[in-house]
């Protein structure tokens, strides 16, 4: 953490500066990391009104498909190591953590070089969820297996990518989104120049934003410039760490590994090239092959409007599930699914 | 939709633990309270636990220094003087006795720090597989000053809130242990008998309740609090004593400290004079670090965090124990 | 998506390094960033380094904050 970036008197200042635009302005706040920052910080309050902040689909948790959880399950006499961020996801017979309750041998890691250490000794499938921050980590460690000819270890490749989803929920007719808080530690990898599209073919800016408070509302008076002065462009407000190009090596690793291919999106659907599969070299090391997992089905609540949360066309509220039948303890979809969802933020910050 | 099987959720001391209480042993059971310890006499107060721990054994102490302190500090938050303690071990088949004996003699080691005698207990041995090396369920009893009494009835606005030191200590301790996270030095659990540092505290006569903040962290006590009370609790964060590597180690697995259980720290809600209370903290070994943390108020219900910006948020009950995250 | 943290490299050997983290140490991989060096700051996610952070950019970005609303 870097205290300067939370200096209490350049945002009470900053704070008073936002609240005297009298326009209103619609953003998607794409990472999930940054509604955990906007809700840990009490932004939402801080900020008039007329300022809309929508969750978007940068929360690996709430775009990953519950049949996954279902699949993980089918397989016996096998470790399963995941991101603590995946154990409460619900499926159709209950969670992870309600499996590992039943005996199952489910354990959190904080990397995925701590997967490929519990392979040594026992049958490991790494559920390898995450964008563009995580992958390379995840790509390497497929490497390393490779080079250890580690034959316990293989790797379910649920990776997304970021930029198509963007152009996916802007190419709906009905999305109503004025600009992007851009997730800070995705462009670490990915870059500036990843995100030019977004003012080539939308027209639609969007500003790359660090964690800490002062990041994020810079990056809010941004967007507000932005839409005054009527200049859509992408800005970086996260310098000390992104770059224009972003990160080389990582992304070699990525491409080096994972190649592109249609991966589908709870809440939003099919989108073409989104995911990434593993590569015929490394194809011993895929856990889709090894144990023979069929496609993930998207079997969504019917009355559910995610995809209607994530393009910005309604607020949770307006979802007739909302509170009544979906909540945080029972989420029916995936804006409810991680605390970072829409609906979840909704729930907890707005009552 | 509702699974019909216990589940980890239900033993985390937050939402769903209450649930479990609230909907099947309240209605079942005679319940004098549905706090950890409760008088039953005059000057008596007793109290029941169980210790599951995994690892069994961590920095800073192990499942059987926990049997001591737990319940030592349950019988404190009484203002009673813990006397007896009573343990009972359910030992899975294969556990070796070199850390049976290990444990047994923290044990003997917290009980006499504590001042507390052992006086009866119980062994049985399951299978294995069956138990997850050892449980210990450890009963105390305990003795109460001549008109001792803290309870939440005795909260009112304006009360101030202390703490006697940092927080998240043990939760990251163990965390690091179980999932082998390889931080070093690895951080130690903060596991200690406060039953000085009460009786020092509740001479003063200003002290109106006391929890110590063990599953759930200082979130779930002061979320039991106002529903209890139905007054409203502000916490200033920039008073909030949490240690510089367990911050960093937070911000790594994506936890947050007020949720994080302590095995050595307790909340006290005293009157407004509360400058003595802090002092005569600060002077026990147990409470070098104290703060005062925040304040009761009854302009709103719910618990809210000042934070170190200046912004005000919810500090919300959570319905099960934090998880790393990456996201 | 992604919690990343700042970290000083305290320890190198190879693409291992050792971040500090307020006393703890930790080791990661700097396998994304070879030109790390001792006492260099980066950005950890899950195990791995991604990236350096540049000092001077972040009193850059401060100052011009500090001098807007300061």
């Amino acid at each position: 953490m870097d205290k300067r970036f939370r200096d209490p008197l350049l945002i009470e200042t900053l704070v008073k500066d936002i609240n005297e635009y009298s326009s209103s302005l619609k953003i998607m706040e794409v990472c999930g990391s940054h509604t955990m920052s906007i809700g840990r910080w009490g932004i939402r309050k801080m900020i008039p009104k007329s300022i809309q902040l929508v969750s978007g689909p940068g929360c690996p948790v709430c775009v990953t498909p519950a049949s996954l959880i279902d699949q993980l399950l089918e397989i016996d006499n096998i470790t399963l190591a995941i991101f603590g961020d995946l154990m409460r996801v619900p499926g159709k017979n209950g969670s992870l953590e309600q499996a590992r309750a039943r005996g199952k041998d489910i354990r959190i890691v904080y990397s995925p070089l701590d997967a490929l250490e519990i392979a040594r000794e026992k049958e490991t499938i790494f559920v390898g969820i995450g964008f563009e921050t995580t992958i390379p980590g995840i790509a390497h460690s497929i490497i390393k297996a490779q080079q250890l000819k580690l034959s316990n270890f293989s790797v379910y490749p649920a990776g997304k990518l970021i930029p198509p989803a963007l152009e996916f929920l802007l190419s709906q007719k009905d999305t109503i989104l004025e600009g992007f808080i851009l997730p800070g530690h995705v462009s670490v990898i990915i870059g500036e120049e990843a995100y030019d599209f977004l003012v080539k073919k939308f027209a639609i800016g969007g500003v790359i934003t660090g964690f800490e408070p002062l990041d994020i509302l810079i990056s809010i008076k941004k967007l507000l410039d932005q839409k005054q002065k009527k200049q859509p462009l992408i800005d970086n407000e996260y310098k000390r760490v992104v770059s224009h190009k972003g990160n080389e090596s990582a992304k070699k690793a990525i491409y080096r590994v994972f190649q592109p291919e249609t991966s589908l999106w709870r809440g939003l659907g099919e989108i073409p090239d989104s995911g990434l599969g593993i590569k015929p070299e490394f194809s011993q090391f895929d856990a889709r092959l090894k144990y023979s997992f069929p496609e993930l089905e998207n079997n969504e609540h019917p009355g559910c409007r995610c995809s209607d949360v994530l393009k910005g066309v309604i607020s949770p509220p307006e979802c007739k599930l909302f509170k009544k039948v979906c909540t945080p303890k029972n989420p029916l979809g995936s804006c409810m699914v991680s605390s970072e969802g829409s609906c979840a933020a909704y729930y907890k910050y707005e009552g | 939709m509702e699974n019909e099987i216990i589940t980890l959720g239900h033993g985390s001391g937050a939402g769903l633990t209450r649930e479990l209480i609230s909907d099947i042993l309240k209605p079942t059971f005679d319940l004098l309270s549905l706090e950890d310890s409760v008088q039953i006499d005059e000057n008596i107060v007793i109290t029941t636990d169980s210790y599951v721990v995994n690892p069994l054994f961590f920095p800073g102490g192990n499942i059987g220094k926990l049997a001591v302190t737990g319940t030592v500090n349950d019988l404190a938050m009484k203002g009673a003087r813990p006397a007896f303690l009573m343990m009972a071990f359910i030992i899975e088949e294969g556990l070796p006795l070199k850390d049976f004996r290990k444990i047994v003699s923290s044990i003997a080691k917290a009980a006499k720090e504590s001042q507390v005698k052992i006086v009866a207990g119980d062994t049985k041995v399951v299978e294995k597989n069956r138990g997850d090396g050892i449980f210990i369920t450890s009963s105390g009893v305990g003795y109460l000053p001549k008109g001792m009494y803290l309870g939440t009835d005795r909260i009112k606005p304006g009360n101030k809130i202390l703490i006697n030191g940092s927080i998240g200590d043990h939760a990251i301790s163990v965390i690091n242990a179980r999932n082998n996270l390889g931080l070093e030095p690895a951080p130690k659990s903060d596991c200690a008998s406060l039953h000085d540092l009460v009786i020092k505290i509740t001479e003063t006569g200003k002290v109106n309740f006391l929890r110590d903040a063990t599953r759930g962290g200082v979130a779930a006590i002061m979320n039991e609090v106002v529903q209890e009370t139905g007054y409203g609790i502000i916490i200033n964060e920039k008073n909030l004593p949490v240690k510089e590597n367990i911050e960093a180690v937070c911000e790594l697995l994506g936890l947050d400290p007020l949720y994080l259980a302590n095995e050595g720290k307790l909340t006290v809600f005293a009157s407004d004079d509360h400058e003595d209370i802090l002092r005569i903290m600060k002077k026990q070994e147990t409470g070098k670090d104290s703060a005062l943390i925040g304040e009761v108020t009854d302009e709103f219900t719910g618990v809210f965090l000042r934070t170190e910006i200046g912004s005000l948020r919810p500090i919300l009950m959570i319905d099960s124990d934090p998880l790393p995250r990456i996201c | 998506m992604c919690l990343a943290i700042p970290g000083k490299i305290i320890g190198k050997d190879g693409e291992k390094g050792i971040i500090d983290l307020g006393g703890i140490r930790k080791e990661i991989s700097l396998c994304f960033v070879p030109e790390a060096e001792l006492g260099d700051w980066v950005i950890v996610h899950t195990g791995y380094a991604l990236n350096m952070i540049s000092e001077k950019d972040a009193l850059e970005t401060i100052e011009l904050i500090r001098q807007a609303y300061g």
